[in-house]
């Protein structure tokens, strides 16, 4: 049970981690408005001199690591969805990491998912 | 209108597309754990011997493959739509996720597991209705 939630706990914090690095990265790097393929090559260059680029990719294989390993031990029906709580731990992120103004509507929709994620919890077999 | 028409059935098939090959892709990818068995690591040769059943299951190639088809479908997408129509659909992948862990993994989803599946995805929908950038950006 204990290596079941830290595997969970590092699908988490490691996927949210990772993609809020890539969010930086792509701040940084500016939007892109050119979807031609010579144009998302140089985008992609671009966010690979972007050191943030780096840890957000570590995290994230991470993250897939930790999904082979809790999927190993639980059913796919309870791992997803459980993990749809890094949308409240992304909108933490965002607003304290990237400065985010997160509304009232965002943080009901946020509270919504935790109400979900604690009943699949609870509907464990 | 023709454009239109053309742009939402574009929209419709590559979000359809996510919705189908992510959850797919995750049911693969449990299958195929599920095949190598309960993962404990205590030492490195562990996590090699681990790393090398991954590599040799072609469910997990299957499941990496669906979930690649995802991610072009996803970039695709968002190429001409917007990121705040695109997020509220990917919520039914919860849904979905739970329909291939049933009908195809035979996993038994209790009652309250699906209530709470249908709450996350109505989270996730009103949280993809708010505006989706907040920050100083022109």
């Amino acid at each position: 049970m204990l290596w079941e939630i830290l595997l969970l706990l590092m699908i988490v914090i490691a996927g949210t981690g990772g993609e809020l690095c890539i969010s930086r990265t792509m701040k940084t790097v500016g939007e892109v408005r050119d979807f031609s393929p010579i144009n998302l090559f140089r985008v992609i260059v671009r966010a690979m001199h972007v050191g943030w680029m780096w840890i957000g990719l570590l995290l994230s294989i991470v993250a897939f690591l930790a999904l082979l390993g809790a999927l190993s031990i639980e059913n796919v029906s309870f791992v997803v969805p459980v993990t749809a709580i890094s949308y409240a731990a992304g909108t933490l992120g965002g607003k304290i990491f990237l400065g985010e103004r997160v509304s009232l509507q965002r943080w009901a929709g946020v509270a919504l998912v935790c109400i979900g994620v604690t009943l699949v919890f609870l509907g464990r077999k | 209108m023709k454009s239109s028409t053309g742009l939402y059935s574009k929209t419709f098939l590559l979000i359809l597309l996510m919705v189908t090959f992510g959850p797919l892709g995750n049911a693969l990818l449990s299958k195929g754990m599920k095949h190598i068995g309960t993962v404990t690591i205590r030492t490195f040769p562990d996590l090699l011997h681990i790393l090398h059943q991954v590599f040799i299951s072609g469910v997990i190639w299957l499941g990496m493959l669906s979930l690649m088809m995802f991610f072009v479908s996803y970039m695709l997408v968002l190429s001409w739509a917007d990121y705040s129509y695109v997020q509220p659909a990917s919520a039914f992948a919860y849904g979905v996720v739970a329909l291939w862990g049933h009908f195809l993994l035979h996993e038994t989803v209790t009652p309250t597991r699906w209530l709470g599946v249908l709450i996350i995805c109505v989270g996730v929908f009103v949280v993809g209705y708010t505006h989706p950038r907040t920050t100083g950006h022109k």
